[in-house]
């Protein structure tokens, strides 16, 4: 296939489609408009629907009807929109709907920054709502990358009937890439999806009380609840050996960078350029921040390396708690970072990886 | 080997479409990564816009940077805040129709078109970007200029009559770098 040059939130859009999703519902905010702006366009093509709802809320609500009725489902929004749809989530979590979103996360806390943050990473990982649910979260740091996770997370979202989040920023939704977009899923294929959800999906059943689907975002009973919290939190533990990672020249290595999203691609050249220079670095990249990738951790050789050094574009650092949990303070743990919306700069990484090795 | 550049000018100059005609064709007729990104947030007409263009052999970390290789600058206020990003030995293409003052710096090499002046002589003061295109890949042979005139060919191609125009502009640009190689 030959690659087109596209904008991460279309790129985003067009590899929903191709994965098969049929129904987006959202709200404006910035920088992730694009994302509805191609599917309200794009959607109506393939035989889907796109509404631009009332609200965040609204929009979430939408797709969690949607999604289950059977059909693949997404929406998506920054920081703040994914604030406001944080009740559907874990209303889609607790009904265990398979669904996708997106955020394209900016600076915060509150209406922040509309520039490029990442700063909801506790919510993405920890806590995207009440009750304590956990998801999958893929976090791209390339274009090519966000439309292959794209479709990952429709299948993953499918397979075990939860939301999936992708967690990009203003960087990856605005800046244009090459990329080789995924195969167009038949009509035919998309039918079959929608019909595999017959065992617990509201896809039209006979008119008695046996065969009826119920989707329920909780239960009455304190057993039943207990129950299903049981079976989610089985299913969170069997995620582990899913986790993705980017393990890059720890062989050698003396310091390791570790960074997710935008700001891993950005510590990746700061490795090159380090090694240019003699200084031995290397890189953890988690792809899936959840489940966290922690055994990569274990790759590395702490005889020799030096410090880990946390980059990430969020004051506080948060990513950092789960780098710590990870390393079990094997080394010590740098930090370098930058908020508000500003864009972690390679050499800043350079420099604080260079301070580390020369202290 | 990798080259950034950083495209900056008043909103409605085109400092979009200029970064993004180098950047499609890059992707369109090579094997080269490439990476564009804008500024955006609370841009319009007459305000300030800018965008990084990143062209590697290799991977590609940040698509914008705090040094940059090359820049282009389309008015005064771009000049006073991009100038110091430009890294020692990097070259600045400037449109000296609107920025004819002396570049504060010795250390890099200056390319001056004056683009508002010409577009304006070719009839239409919008092509003032396409000349400058021109003017950059004449200069720096980054990429095939029959590549480039292809992508704006194809991304014109709902607007036919544009094209002698934009052909003319983008042949008087590229003289113009190739002269000053």
């Amino acid at each position: 296939m030959a690659r087109v040059f596209m904008k991460g939130t279309e790129a985003v859009a067009e590899a929903a489609v191709r994965a098969g999703c049929r129904f987006f519902a959202g709200y404006p905010i910035t920088p992730q408009n694009e994302v509805p702006e191609y599917l309200s366009r794009r959607l109506p093509e393939v035989g889907g629907v796109f509404i631009q709802g009332e609200s965040e809320v609204a929009s979430v609500n939408m797709v969690y009807g949607a999604a289950a009725a059977g059909c693949r489902s997404m929406t998506s929004s920054s920081s703040p929109g994914i604030s406001l749809k944080s009740e559907g989530i874990s209303y889609c979590a607790a009904a265990r709907i398979p669904m996708v979103y997106a955020n394209f996360a900016r600076g915060g806390p509150g209406v922040g920054s509309i520039q490029p943050a990442q700063q909801d990473y506790l919510q993405a990982t920890k806590a995207s709502g009440n009750g304590g649910f956990r998801m999958p979260v893929l976090a791209p740091a390339t274009v090519q990358e966000a439309v292959d996770l794209t479709v990952r997370a429709f299948d993953w979202a499918d397979r075990d009937r939860t939301p999936v989040l992708i967690l990009a920023d203003g960087v990856i939704g605005t800046m244009m890439e090459p990329v080789v977009l995924p195969e167009m899923k038949s009509e035919e294929e998309v039918a079959a999806i929608k019909e595999s959800k017959r065992s617990w999906a509201c896809v039209g059943h006979k008119l008695d009380y046996a065969h009826r689907s119920w989707i329920e975002p909780g239960q009455w009973s304190t057993a039943r609840m207990q129950k299903c919290n049981e079976d989610a939190a089985a299913m969170y533990k069997a995620w582990e050996k899913e986790a993705m990672v980017e393990e890059y020249r720890l062989e050698d290595a003396e310091i390791v960078l570790t960074a997710y999203g935008i700001s891993g691609r950005i510590a990746k050249s700061a490795v090159n350029l380090l090694r240019a220079e003699g200084i031995r670095a290397g890189l953890i990249r988690p792809i899936t921040v959840f489940p966290f990738p922690a055994v990569a951790y274990d790759h590395i050789d702490y005889g020799r390396v030096k410090a880990v050094l946390d980059v990430e574009m969020s004051i506080p650092a948060l990513f950092v708690e789960d780098v710590r949990t990870a390393v079990r303070e094997r080394c010590p743990i740098e930090t370098c970072l930058c908020s508000g919306g500003n864009i972690m700069s390679r050499e800043a990484v350079v420099a604080a990886a260079k301070k580390i090795m020369e202290g | 080997m990798e080259t950034n550049l950083c495209v900056a000018g008043f909103g409605g100059q085109g400092i979009m479409s200029l970064g993004k005609f180098l950047a499609d064709a890059t992707c369109n007729s090579t094997d080269k990564n490439v990476t564009f990104f804008p500024s955006y947030g609370a841009e319009q007409r007459g305000g300030t816009a800018n965008c990084y263009v990143v062209i590697s052999d290799d991977d590609i970390g940040a698509p914008l940077g705090d040094v940059m290789d090359n820049l282009i600058v389309m008015n005064g206020p771009s000049l006073v805040r991009f100038l110091p990003t430009l890294k020692r030995g990097g070259t600045l293409f400037i449109n000296s129709s609107i920025v004819p003052d002396e570049i504060d710096r010795s250390d890099v090499k200056v390319v001056r078109a004056p683009v508002t002046e010409l577009a304006l002589e070719m009839g239409n003061a919008k092509v003032l970007n396409v000349i400058m295109l021109g003017v950059y890949v004449g200069y720096t042979e980054v990429i095939d200029p029959a590549i480039v005139w292809d992508t704006i060919e194809h991304k014109l191609a709902s607007k036919p009559k544009l094209l002698p125009l934009n052909r003319l502009a983008f042949e008087k640009g590229l003289a113009l770098g190739r002269a000053q190689r």
